[in-house]
């Protein structure tokens, strides 16, 4: 069970929380350390409004064992409309209605469970909007 | 002896939302797997909603908490109090409200506890949260019913046993899309419906759940609350009973003096099965969602136990401006993924891969 | 710095090697190469390695090895650098001897990925990715190159059959390897039927993994003429680095890791394309393979797929590919690849081959391994020795 870095990573979970260099002022998710454009290390965090998207897509058959009870689901590279891409899950699709430039925005879902005594993995995955 | 519950400060709803989970059963394609399809003329609803594979009491809670939140137009760190009623915790020890209130930003300035009595939950989470703003303690609590319920495979329960979630944050009248008039809680020790400690699935009395379960609490909650407002059935605009299915509600209604025209709105069991703690409240957002200026809105929640939450609400002006701020619950009613009994043995956990 | 040479090579076959551990495997990979080379000690060892840690609770490998070797050295250690691995040791063998640290050197490759009880290889396999932000959320390392193939498709209108050129070409080379995993060739409906693994890459898209490893001996240039076997020298080994994350690429599509070491490599050997008579690369799906070839600057953006016919990447084509099978039918065995890649290569230049599968007067080869979604990427230019 890997508690401490569920607990620590919750920031970029729960609230898709990155950051932005006060230098260049770009943007980055998950966060830095030292601005990847300008080598600042002047960087604050920096919340995603959660909208997006798709720049690609994958259906997985053969999942990584904590996902077993989901497959098949889809996995993307979204573009959020600030500017980062970032890597996560489709949810609440079916996987022959996404294509390349679908909009999307995030939701908070559970990622993954080791087991049924273990802890729940909770975060953001990526739907077709809802309204 | 006063009976009637009422806030030193008046106190009312200044945000709501509600959640359901895309997935249907239809109750006919349950009938056909375990009854060779022989009730098929006489099912309790049509279809029931169902959680996604990754969705859960905390996932389909935040979701309805957002929604409530946009409504409400409040910073989340200003509310003082986040109660979840539910039957169907994803944790039996580590609180489903302290994840909803770290996701929401409502943390770490708060009180957050996890509630459970039956069905309402989720009403007995709405009283709490109107005593801790109407004793003037804090300016916002949030209360949520939220469910993804259980029934054993073949049981009749597993015809209404749905998901949903509602949630509801309380602050000053003043800011309320509808204000709390008055409410009253009814409960007596009948054990009709109820799940041991461990057990995957709960136990009922069948038919026992009825008489002297649901319709003796209900009505005796929504009469006592009637009396001692000296409301009468033609000053109400809207009734909202807890829904286990349709034809509870209807009779009780009828039995109360009501017409069933006045339990339309918020009565949404035949097209989303019983969602337990979420059932009234979803019934109230339903109502909240097309209702006028100076509406009364009667709501009452009923838990397996058992018992009875009423409460009598005044829809405001601000309803009109508030309530397009989020997608409505039919919204969430007209979304809807057709399942087989297949993928919703596997969404429900109810093939056994072998594992403990 | 001083040029360097392979005068020894060793290798087991790639399987599934139930019967032998990682020790066993490397051992013998590590003394068939000393056999060859007709040695009976090196200075140094450097293993490549990237899952022995996860899969068969061992870390440490270089004294491990160095010690059922039978080695006296004066170091031995593990580089891990995912699919890169085995280059990885290999550079730092260069490196060692050709710095004057040490007179001989060998590298060795060795992967197990038939030793799991409790964990998966296919989770072992994702810890290539950004553990916290892609493999967290569910990708496979499959995953990961299924997105670049759809994006690819998506930007180039390319279909999914253009790739197929390159798979047909690894098994039909592999036919007459006898180290290879999968000796039978495959036809276009085949592949257009394989199952899929991450939509759009099927199973014959996709490389198989296995257990294997591989070693070569590594000596000063000029010392190269004292051993039986005719010298192969390292003109070049040349890296290339890129982000970790897919996401933080501003194109995807461009490898910038590849790009980098193939012109590094390109320059320090003072060669330019033409003068590669054959390319072993690092071909773990077929899309990988494309846009390495375009990033490598064998094709322009976008038209990597039309070098996918016998005419160009066959062993009597232009630019033979994957002459041995590559890591698509060979087998691909993570951190042992980078060092069969060498060893084949090395097998190409002393025109030891099989007849069927030796690039005719072979005097060049450019051999490219690839760590990740080409996060880190080795590009070597090996030339026969021209005494």
């Amino acid at each position: 069970m890997d508690l401490p870095r569920i607990w620590r990573l919750k920031s970029q979970r729960y609230k898709l929380e990155g950051s932005q260099c006060k230098s260049c002022q770009k943007l980055s998710f998950p966060p830095v350390q030292v601005c990847s454009d300008c080598r600042s290390q002047e960087i604050e965090p920096f919340r995603f409004a959660g909208k997006g998207s798709v720049y690609s897509f994958s259906t997985v058959y053969n999942p990584l064992t904590q996902f077993t009870e989901f497959v098949p689901y889809v996995v993307a590279l979204i573009d959020l409309a600030e500017g980062p891409r970032i890597t996560a899950q489709l949810t609440d699709v079916k996987p022959e209605d996404v294509s390349i430039g679908m909009k999307v925005e995030m939701v908070i879902r559970k990622i993954s469970e080791q087991s049924d005594k273990g802890a729940i993995v909770y975060g953001y995955k990526f739907r077709p909007p809802i309204k | 002896m006063k009976r009637l519950l009422q806030p030193t400060r008046e106190t009312g709803i200044v945000g709501y939302g509600a959640y359901i989970p895309r997935c249907r059963i239809t109750a006919k394609e349950i009938s056909t797997i375990w009854r060779g399809g022989r009730d098929i003329d006489n099912l309790p609803v049509d279809e029931i909603s169902l959680p996604g594979p990754d969705e859960d009491v905390v996932t389909m809670s935040i979701e309805a908490a957002q929604n409530a939140l946009l409504r409400a137009g409040i910073s989340p760190d200003e509310i003082r109090a986040v109660y979840t009623g539910s039957e169907s915790h994803p944790y039996a020890v580590k609180t489903t409200g302290t994840l909803i209130a770290e996701v929401l930003d409502i943390a770490p300035h708060t009180s957050a506890a996890d509630l459970q009595f039956g069905c309402k939950a989720g009403s007995e989470a709405l009283l709490a949260g109107v005593g801790l703003v109407g004793s003037g303690m804090a300016d916002y609590a949030m209360a949520l019913g939220v469910d993804s319920a259980q029934a054993r495979p073949a049981d009749e329960l597993e015809y209404t046993a749905a998901a949903g979630a509602a949630a509801l944050i309380l602050g000053p009248a003043t800011e309320a899309v509808a204000v709390l008039e008055g409410a009253y809680s009814y409960v007596t020790d009948t054990p009709d419906f109820f799940r041991r400690a461990y057990r995957k699935y709960p136990e009922h009395g069948n038919r026992f759940t009825g008489d002297p379960g649901y319709f003796k609490h209900i009505q005796a909650s929504i009469s006592t609350l009637m009396e001692e407002m000296q409301l009468r059935p033609e000053d109400i605009s809207a009734l909202v009973l807890h829904q286990p299915n349709e034809r509870f509600p209807r009779k009780a209604a009828k039995t109360l003096g009501f017409s069933q025209t006045q339990l339309e709105t918020g009565l949404l069991a035949r097209k989303l099965g019983n969602t337990y703690s979420s059932s009234a409240l979803l019934g109230l957002t339903a109502v909240l969602d097309s209702a006028k200026p100076g509406d009364r809105i009667l709501m009452a929640g009923y838990g397996a136990g058992a018992g009875s939450d009423a409460f009598c609400f005044v829809v405001t002006d601000r309803i009109l401006t508030m309530r397009d701020k989020a997608p409505d619950t039919h919204t969430y009613i007209y979304r809807t993924l057709p399942v087989d009994y297949l993928t919703y043995a596997r969404l429900k956990g109810k093939i056994n891969t072998g594992g403990e | 710095m001083r040029k360097v040479a392979i005068v020894g090579i060793g290798q087991v076959p790639v399987r599934e090697h139930w019967d032998s551990g990682l020790r066993e495997m490397a051992v013998r990979a590590i003394l068939d190469a000393m056999q060859d080379a007709d040695v009976r000690n090196c200075d140094a060892l450097y293993v490549g390695n990237m899952l022995a840690g996860y899969l068969s609770d061992q870390s440490n490998l270089g004294a491990l090895l160095a010690d059922y070797a039978g080695l006296q050295v004066s170091e031995a250690v593990s580089l891990e650098a995912a699919c890169g691995s085995g280059a990885a040791a290999f550079r730092q063998a260069v490196l060692a001897v050709a710095s004057g640290m040490v007179e001989s050197a060998i590298a060795v490759g060795v992967e197990k990925l038939t030793e799991h009880s409790d964990v998966s290889p296919t989770n072992g396999l994702a810890t290539a990715a950004d553990a916290d932000f892609e493999a967290a959320m569910g990708l496979s390392f499959v995953a990961i190159n299924a997105l670049l193939m759809r994006r690819y498709m998506h930007e180039y209108k390319c279909r999914k059959e253009n790739f197929a050129g390159f798979v047909i070409n690894a098994h039909d080379n592999a036919r007459h390897n006898p180290h290879a995993m999968f000796r039978q060739a495959i036809h276009l409906e085949q592949y257009q039927h394989a199952k899929l693994i991450a939509d759009p890459i099927n199973l014959l898209d996709s490389s198989p993994i296995a257990d294997g490893a591989a070693a070569v001996v590594i000596v000063p240039a000029e010392q190269a003429k004292q051993f039986a076997q005719p010298a192969v020298i390292v003109n070049a080994c040349e890296v290339g680095v890129d982000t970790l994350s897919l996401s933080k690429r501003k194109d995807p599509l461009k490898l910038g890791a590849v790009t980098q070491s193939t012109q590094r490599a390109m320059q320090t050997a003072g060669i330019n394309h033409t003068d590669i008579d054959l390319l072993e690369a690092h071909d773990a799906f077929s899309v990988m393979t494309t846009l390495a070839l375009e990033a490598a600057g064998f094709a322009e953006y976008g038209q990597g797929t039309q070098l996918a016919n016998p005419a160009t990447i066959g062993i009597n084509g232009k630019l033979p590919l994957s002459t041995f099978g590559g890591l698509k039918a060979r087998g691909h065995p993570v951190g042992a690849t980078g060092m069969y890649q060498i060893v084949e290569a090395v097998t190409q230049l002393r025109h030891q081959a099989p007849d069927a599968i030796q690039v005719s007067d072979a005097k060049r080869a450019m051999v490219q391994n690839i760590g990740g979604s080409a996060s880190y990427v080795v590009t070597t230019i090996l030339e026969r020795d021209k005494a």
